[in-house]
């Protein structure tokens, strides 16, 4: 017994040394990001090249925009990157961050089955394919978690005219999860949804889904920075955000993230205004 | 079933070329799960001999409570410690917040309930037996529950090895206070909820395997020492 417990003890601690004393040394901070960004891979891309640059390593939590934005007031983020405009400028107005700026955007797709039981397939308008939807009664799968899809995919229900929130019924589906278990949700059951494009385009078990309607100007897709404001919370690495969102911003930064693809299609448009 | 043979195969790929990212992510997990072990047993196991072993006003009101304890669901943990440990909460100004310092400490009060209660259990079933001969050797209760730790040692492996189980397995509360950062708090769970989201349901399952595989591993390794302590000291 007591050897076991005194080689379980020294075992774990062995371990756990080196691993905690590695992460304190670099500087780095902590950006609260959507799993939009982290799955579709563009960090994975983005990150080295300005950890090379820099020395300064990026720690990305990713949730949906609401609870990046929620991790951001708390103070537990020094940056938040997320992709909902009118929430982003709320948390700006409200003290919480400095300056907004915007980096890029790509667009939200509706993804639906192949069979495509509303008939929408190929249609550009996606109010109108949302309102077929909506009387066809036919599955949908919601994010359902203030994230910035969920946000995009309430106001383009709004713009139906349909009162989503008292119309639910069976067909509507809330999963409350990030984008790729809704996205396997939707697979299993042969729902459609609104997704962005970077996470379809990365995503593997699709099953018979496909994307259905596209090319709205209406299904843009905003992306914006933000430094936690440190007057709030003063222990925000001022200076080491500063820097990410400078270098995001820069011609280097917009280049970068220009270069990510998937199967040679671009999943991320640079559209920082000091570019 | 293709997916199964695939997620196999995927296993199979990882391990034999040693994938590096693969390592760092099932060294972390053992650090943490290992450390939040020993500290749950240095926690539990006076614990549960306390409880066993001695007589106080509410007793049986706590034992309830314990065993209780056991079913903590590890979302709510999560969240307890990331409450405590956020910048806006009273123990903010460590900032140890989505480091692996508080991946340990919230498996840590995940399992010392199940390491206490079990033992408490185990213990006070030796206490009942040995009891009167503890007492006519004059043994106090301190003495006693020491001497019953030692001589349950064996059992209580199992349940030292039950706690490294949960905490190993548990997802819920180190994505909330780790927050899953690649190459930081990244562990086995963590990955295998990510790439279920990534719909990469193959490469999930394999690194499901491999946990599973880790899992083995390591009671088996536990079985052998015991089987040699029992010969050496039986």
């Amino acid at each position: 017994m007591a050897v076991v417990r005194s080689a379980v003890i020294g075992l774990g601690l062995t371990l756990a040394m080196p691993a905690i004393q590695v992460a304190a040394q670099k500087p780095f901070i902590t950006v609260a990001s959507t799993t939009s960004t982290e799955q579709s891979g563009l960090f994975r891309h983005l990150l080295p090249a300005f950890e090379k640059k820099t020395g300064i390593q990026i720690r990305v939590v990713a949730l949906g925009t609401g609870q990046a934005l929620d991790m951001g007031r708390r103070g537990d983020a020094d940056v938040v990157f997320v992709h909902d405009k009118a929430a982003e400028e709320k948390f700006v107005a409200e003290g919480h961050g400095l300056a907004r700026k915007e980096v890029m955007y790509n667009d939200f797709v509706l993804i639906g089955p192949k069979l495509d039981p509303a008939k929408i397939a190929g249609g550009k308008d996606i109010v109108a394919a949302l309102k077929v939807i909506r009387t066809a009664r036919a599955p949908f799968v919601s994010r359902g978690d203030r994230s910035g899809t969920h946000a995009a995919e309430l106001r383009l229900w709004q713009l139906t005219g349909v009162d989503i929130a008292s119309s639910k019924g069976a067909w509507y589906r809330e999963t409350g999860s990030g984008m790729g278990a809704a996205l396997n949700t939707a697979s299993s059951m042969n729902a459609y949804l609104l997704s962005d494009r970077g996470t379809w385009l990365s995503f593997r078990n699709r099953g018979e889904l496909a994307i259905l309607v596209q090319g709205d100007k209406r299904l843009f897709n905003q992306y914006g920075v933000i430094l936690v404001n440190p007057a709030r919370h003063p222990h925000v690495k001022k200076n080491l955000g500063q820097a990410f969102i400078d270098w995001l911003i820069s011609a280097e930064g917009q280049d970068t993230i220009a270069e990510f693809k998937i199967n040679g299609e671009q999943l991320f448009f640079p559209n920082a205004a000091a570019r | 079933m293709t997916d199964l043979i695939r997620a196999f195969a995927e296993a199979f790929d990882l391990i034999s070329r040693l994938d590096a990212k693969l390592i760092e992510i099932v060294a972390l997990s053992l650090a943490v799960s290992l450390t939040a072990v020993a500290i749950a047993t240095i926690l539990g196991l006076p614990l549960g001999a306390l409880f066993a072993v001695g007589r106080f006003r509410g007793r049986q009101m706590v034992i309830v409570l314990l065993n209780a304890l056991m079913g903590l669901p590890p979302v709510v943990v999560g969240l307890l410690v990331y409450l405590l440990l956020s910048r806006a909460g009273p123990l903010g100004a460590l900032g140890i917040l989505f480091t692996p310092t508080a991946m340990i400490i919230a498996q840590a009060i995940l399992i010392t309930p199940i390491i206490a209660a079990l033992s408490r259990q185990t213990i006070e079933d030796a206490w009942h037996e040995y009891e009167e001969q503890l007492r006519s050797l004059g043994a106090q209760r301190l003495t006693a529950s020491v001497t019953l730790l030692w001589d349950t040692r064996f059992s209580l492996v199992t349940i030292i090895l039950a706690g490294f189980g949960r905490a190993a397995a548990e997802v819920g509360a180190v994505i909330i206070v780790g927050g899953n950062i690649d190459g930081v708090t990244r562990v086995m769970t963590t990955a295998i909820a990510l790439e279920t989201s990534k719909g990469d349901l193959p490469l999930a399952l394999g690194l499901g395997i491999i946990l599973v595989g880790l899992v083995v591993a390591l009671n088996a390794g536990a079985s052998v020492i015991k089987e040699a302590a029992l010969r050496r000291y039986g």
